[in-house]
């Protein structure tokens, strides 16, 4: 509610939420236009928002740095592609295994949570980056002697989303205007992440939320007064796992093949990332955080090739080159400039500011 | 006078090779405002620190009304009914007052995780219940304009206050205060003694830690006097301030 200030005009706010829901609704067509795989890009930059809201309940919320976060991303994931896909010839709907792969990865949650309860800033970080990699090479490795994963080859032939002979994969024309695949999955991602935010902004400002914060501003007043600070460390874990396993089993329908390549530790620092340059704990500073990260590097690839070929005759500097150059000049500019991120919570603003700025006395 | 609150019996607390308490025994009726004095190290936060779960003791233990506290976590003291403040304020610095408060009724609500997400009425009434009681609190303990302050940036003395709100959120039986007036002004320290003396008259035992002897003389009904965390006396204000030993231990000997 403090961020929103800008709409305390009821009739102002119900227009902006109005432009917001035409634009979101418009958005695929727009996308399509300029073609399909930017649409794909925006339901890839869904499922990262989706991943970034998740981990801001366990970094932004409840303070516990969490650096192998795309390990219950995979676990959503196989979880779905095991469980529809020729490779162990079952095929559940996806409105069973979404849920079903929520439940896998709060469970790989509490057991990531339970033994590492006790430690805090650097050494959580650096075992939860092992429990990261640790779940990546299983993945690798349980092709013997029993094959479950199938290894590095990985599982393909994944099924889509689908509602009886409605699927999500097929292009359609309904009312006279042509769905492609990309473009209903679009909204299905969207209705779901909808969701998400909801279930986030209610979990915040909710007796547990803040439980969360209480315990990330000080773990010993939050023990004095009550809070089963084990308990409550425990639900952050699971409930942020939660949201990566959902995420993991919506990529691996869109997609229809995983590997474990796709679980690799830089894809956890770039959810973290997102969480920090939008803003940790503000649930709107992620979502930015994780659409800006999204687009940008796409907008580049898309950009960088041409403009040096108009400019110079030929390409000089790759894109992936320019795009680890300006991810290097954003995170100084960042350091230097809003150290809590684009749209910081008001309350990581005064961590971060200076400490006793304004303490009188 | 009713019967013990608070009964402690051969308490002892090592730290490696240090006795920082050595069979420490007292009892707290309900009702009475105890106070806890002793020269600096003489461990009266260790003993806080030991009765609120921080700590484990060595030897002995608390019996609060009627049940052993040995082995429980700070989290379930507060549950049993004993709330405390710190002598280096401990507040969530960076959330509002209110929220302070609020925070303090977790353990006497109930609203989970599902709760939250699905906004039930019994949830949504509890959250009211919870903002209302919070609010009640920072008006009795006079705060109630700076609900919406940031904590860490209230006046020193308010923060004091803003703590007992929030040990009071949790309902205690017992509060436990240690050195509430410490670098409060005359003013200041007159008001939370009326504070304290109102908290108790409302029916809630309060254990003091403090250094302010023309307040502990003031407010006590009974006094323990540790040093080099053994108890050395015990008795009206009146009683122990003419003590010889206590008169020792805080001068040193003639």
């Amino acid at each position: 509610m403090r961020n929103m200030n800008l709409f305390s005009n009821p009739r102002a706010k119900w227009l902006g939420v109005a432009l917001i829901a035409i634009a979101l609704i418009g958005l695929p067509f727009a996308l399509a236009s300029a073609g399909t795989a930017w649409v794909r890009i925006a339901n890839l930059a869904i499922l990262f928002v989706f991943l970034s809201l998740g981990l801001n309940i366990v970094v932004g919320f409840a303070g516990l740095l969490d650096l192998g976060y795309i390990a219950f991303y995979a676990v959503g994931a196989y979880a779905y592609a095991l469980l529809a896909s020729p490779h162990f010839a079952l095929h559940l709907p996806f409105w069973v295994i979404l849920p079903i792969g929520a439940l896998v990865a709060c469970l790989f949650g509490v057991l990531l949570g339970a033994p590492t309860l006790k430690l805090r800033g650097d050494y959580l970080a650096i075992v939860t980056l092992g429990f990261g990699e640790i779940v990546r090479i299983f993945l690798n490795n349980l092709s013997q002697p029993v094959n479950i994963t199938n290894g590095p080859q990985g599982i393909s032939r994944i099924d889509p989303f689908s509602f009886g002979s409605f699927s999500f994969s097929r292009s359609e024309t309904l009312l006279g205007i042509a769905f492609s695949g990309p473009i209903k999955y679009y909204y299905i991602l969207l209705a779901l992440l909808l969701l998400a935010i909801v279930v986030n902004l209610r979990l915040q400002h909710s007796r547990i939320g803040r439980a969360w914060e209480a315990i990330r501003e000080d773990e010993t007043a939050a023990r004095a007064m009550g809070i089963n600070t084990t308990r409550i460390k425990l639900l952050a874990f699971a409930m942020g796992a939660s949201f990566g396993g959902i995420a993991g089993g919506m990529f691996a329908a869109i997609q229809g093949f995983i590997s474990p390549e796709s679980f690799v530790l830089v894809e956890s620092v770039m959810v973290l990332s997102m969480v920090v340059l939008g803003g940790m704990g503000n649930i709107w500073g992620v979502v930015l955080g994780a659409v800006l990260l999204s687009f940008v590097p796409e907008l580049l690839r898309y950009t960088v090739e041409p403009l040096q070929k108009s400019l110079f005759g030929r390409s000089i500097v790759e894109p992936e080159v320019i795009r680890m150059l300006l991810f290097g000049l954003a995170l100084v500019l960042m350091m230097l400039y809003r150290p809590a991120g684009l749209l910081p919570s008001a309350v990581r603003k005064r961590e971060l500011a200076k400490p006793d700025e304004g303490a009188a006395a | 006078m009713s019967s013990a609150l608070l009964e402690c019996a051969g308490l002892d607390k090592r730290f490696g090779g240090v006795l920082a308490l050595a069979e420490v025994g007292f009892s707290i009726r309900r009702g009475e405002i105890y106070g806890l004095i002793g020269p600096n190290g003489a461990g009266k936060t260790t003993l806080f620190n030991t009765l609120t779960g921080i700590y484990p003791c060595d030897a002995g233990g608390f019996t609060f009304a009627g049940a052993p506290l040995a082995g429980l976590r700070p989290d379930q003291i507060a549950a049993r009914g004993i709330a405390r403040t710190f002598q280096n304020i401990r507040l969530f610095g960076n959330l509002s007052a209110l929220d302070n408060v609020m925070i303090g009724r977790h353990v006497r609500t109930r609203a989970g995780v599902f709760g939250a997400m699905l906004r039930t009425r019994a949830t949504l009434e509890e959250e009211l219940q919870i903002e209302r009681r919070a609010l009640e609190l920072l008006g009795y303990v006079g705060i109630a304009a700076r609900a919406n302050d940031v904590s860490r940036q209230l006046p020193y003395g308010d923060q004091r206050r803003l703590e007992i709100a929030r040990a009071l959120a949790t309902e205690p039986q017992l509060l436990a205060l240690d050195e509430p007036a410490a670098g409060m002004n005359a003013t200041e320290t007159l008001e939370l003694k009326k504070l304290l003396q109102r908290v108790r008259a409302d029916g809630t035992t309060i254990l003091l830690i403090e250094h302010d002897m023309k307040l502990v003389m003031g407010l006590c009904d009974r006094v323990l006097v540790l040093d080099y965390g053994r108890r050395i006396a015990e008795g009206p204000p009146r009683e122990v301030q003419r003590d010889p030993r206590v008169i020792e231990a805080y001068l040193g000997a003639a």
